[in-house]
């Protein structure tokens, strides 16, 4: 029963990591609260859901599609409501991505209508007993995607160039630009890289629900913004770590506690975090907060 | 064609102007910097140096005039442009990364010399070589080592550099501009709150850097630093130029003398 719920924690917490690493990444390298990101999320499943069930493509094509897709949404919030809002006022671009939130949101039910969309069945779905462990082949799929997505992207911002002066930037712009590193460049590419990942979440999310809707993203990004500061703001690997925290502290206290007090603990460690470590658990990576 | 053996222009000033409201930082300044030259600017505080090294830099925008750097006009560059042409800096504050490990302080400096672009630094992560690192960045990480050796730091590689003393951190900073090849390097205050042993250090590594071929200015009040080690020597004062020379001619200079008056410095 314990191995079980912890498999299913580690599975919630997947994906509450990948939507909390476009976050913190942007965060980082911005210092804005891209209010975006839920709704990335949201198309990255329909994105999902549309190539399989239009396209006929298997769910790694899918998983790519939605990837892409999302990505290039990245680059159209940077050119609509990033650049060219004013820089020397930091509540504009929290605001003009506001605005893209509802844009998106009502693009979605315009387009796709309120409902909620049933995910079809993309894997087959079997199981497999190890020990006292049951895990379905749906599981296993979601969490491998997910962790090595995050292993992938841990060796690209510690060990490569582009990575390297995503950090550089993240602390300090100026002295990067003057160092050579061309920040607009880097802004774009973060913003490439945190709303594919959230693509990725969304269609692993539709996959695990079997079930998708445009007003998705509000929940997704609440918890996305939790374990971001969990984590610590800016703090990539910070973020893994603590979106795999929360979901298993979320399904244990619903399978020993509670399914209705679920919330209820993750806003309560938001306000314990806010209150006693607001560097989060393994501290800011801005400078600011330091 | 350039005569190779004479000395020509690294770097020519005209008119540069810089105005915050109705007070001159910079008023009309002109100034040739020569190729390989240790070229110092001295003047009591709010002369106008560290806007100079902005406008320079391109972090500010000058107002009118014009810098053209080996013979190209760099006004309308953008700073991470003007740093791939050639021109780097060091900070009379310090800036270090202060996340970033020594080695990969100096690796940020070479950032913008080395080639391989975003989609074939992710393609190489995600595809051909997860976990191993590309030849580009194994070429740097020599080249970084090869830095921190000339400086005296490569025991110190793995160290996060806010955790670097004080005097380690400033030649950090020295290592980081350096990685980015440049061919003017402008020293912001390189000796302050440095002690004598520390000046005499800094003193020969500069010299070392020049004879390296780096065209080189200095904004430092360290005065037997500058006079010891300056081949041509500018004065400012309110924005404005007031005298330049050699060290001999400027400490000799009574206008030099009148604008240092009432502060402590030896000239």
């Amino acid at each position: 029963m314990l191995y079980q719920q912890l498999i299913n924690g580690l599975m919630l917490g997947a994906s509450y990591a990948l939507i909390a690493i476009g976050y913190t990444l942007i965060f980082g390298v911005l210092k804005l609260l891209y209010f975006a990101h839920g709704e990335v999320f949201m198309i990255g499943a329909f994105a999902g859901l549309y190539l399989v069930l239009y396209g006929g493509a298997n769910i790694y094509v899918a998983l790519l599609g939605a990837m892409i897709i999302c990505a290039l949404l990245g680059v159209i919030a940077v050119y609509v409501s990033v650049r060219p809002v004013a820089k020397d006022r930091p509540l504009a671009p929290l605001i003009s991505t506001i605005g893209l939130t509802i844009i998106l949101q009502n693009l979605a039910v315009y387009l796709l209508g309120g409902q909620q969309v049933a995910f079809p069945e993309a894997i087959k779905q079997e199981l497999y007993h190890i020990g006292p462990i049951t895990i379905s082949s749906v599981q296993i799929f979601i969490l491998g995607i997910a962790i090595s997505l995050m292993v992938v992207l841990w060796f690209f911002i510690e060990h490569t160039k582009m990575g390297r002066a995503i950090r550089a930037t993240a602390e300090n712009h100026e002295t990067a630009a003057l160092l050579g590193v061309d920040v607009n460049r880097v802004v774009l590419v973060t913003f490439m890289i945190g709303s594919g990942i959230a693509g990725v979440a969304g269609v692993l999310d539709g996959i695990k629900n079997s079930g998708i809707s445009p007003f998705m993203g509000l929940s997704a990004a609440v918890k996305g913004l939790i374990v971001m500061l969990l984590g610590g703001l800016g703090n990539v690997p910070g973020a893994m770590i603590a979106g795999l925290l929360l979901g298993l502290i979320e399904i244990l206290s619903a399978a020993y506690i509670g399914t209705t007090e679920r919330d209820f603990f993750s806003f309560a460690i938001l306000i314990l975090i806010l209150l006693y470590r607001p560097t989060g658990l393994f501290g800011a990576r801005t400078p600011e907060e330091r | 064609m350039r005569d190779p053996a004479a000395s020509h222009v690294c770097l020519s000033i005209e008119g540069l102007t810089k105005r915050f409201g109705g007070f001159y930082a910079l008023n009309q300044l002109n100034m040739d910097v020569q190729q390989g030259h240790i070229h110092a600017l001295i003047g009591p505080n709010g002369a106008g140096k560290t806007t100079f090294f902005n406008l320079l830099t391109g972090v500010l925008p000058a107002d009118t005039g014009k810098i053209v750097f080996d013979g190209q006009i760099v006004d309308d560059a953008r700073p991470s442009r003007r740093t791939l042409k050639g021109i780097a800096r060091t900070f009379q504050n310090i800036r270090l990364f202060p996340h970033l490990t020594v080695m990969e302080t100096v690796m940020i400096g070479e950032h913008c010399r080395a080639h391989p672009s975003v989609w074939k630094a992710l393609g190489d992560a995600v595809l051909k070589r997860p976990f191993q690192e590309s030849v580009a960045e194994r070429e740097m990480q020599t080249n970084a080592i090869e830095l921190l050796e000339y400086l005296g730091l490569a025991g110190k590689r793995d160290e996060k550099a806010s955790d670097l003393p004080y005097g380690e951190q400033r030649k950090l900073e020295l290592a980081r501009a350096l990685a980015t090849k440049p061919r003017l390097l402008l020293l912001d205050e390189p000796a302050a709150g440095m002690n004598p042993r520390e000046t005499s250090e800094l003193d020969r590594i500069i010299t070392r850097v020049r004879d390296r071929g780096i065209t080189i200015i200095l904004v430092e009040h360290d005065m037997k630093l500058v006079m010891g080690i300056s081949d041509n020597v500018t004065v400012l004062n309110f924005g404005t130029k007031i005298a330049e020379g050699s060290p001999r001619q400027i400490q000799d200079d009574p206008v030099v003398i009148e604008a240092y008056l009432g502060e402590d410095v030896q000239l």
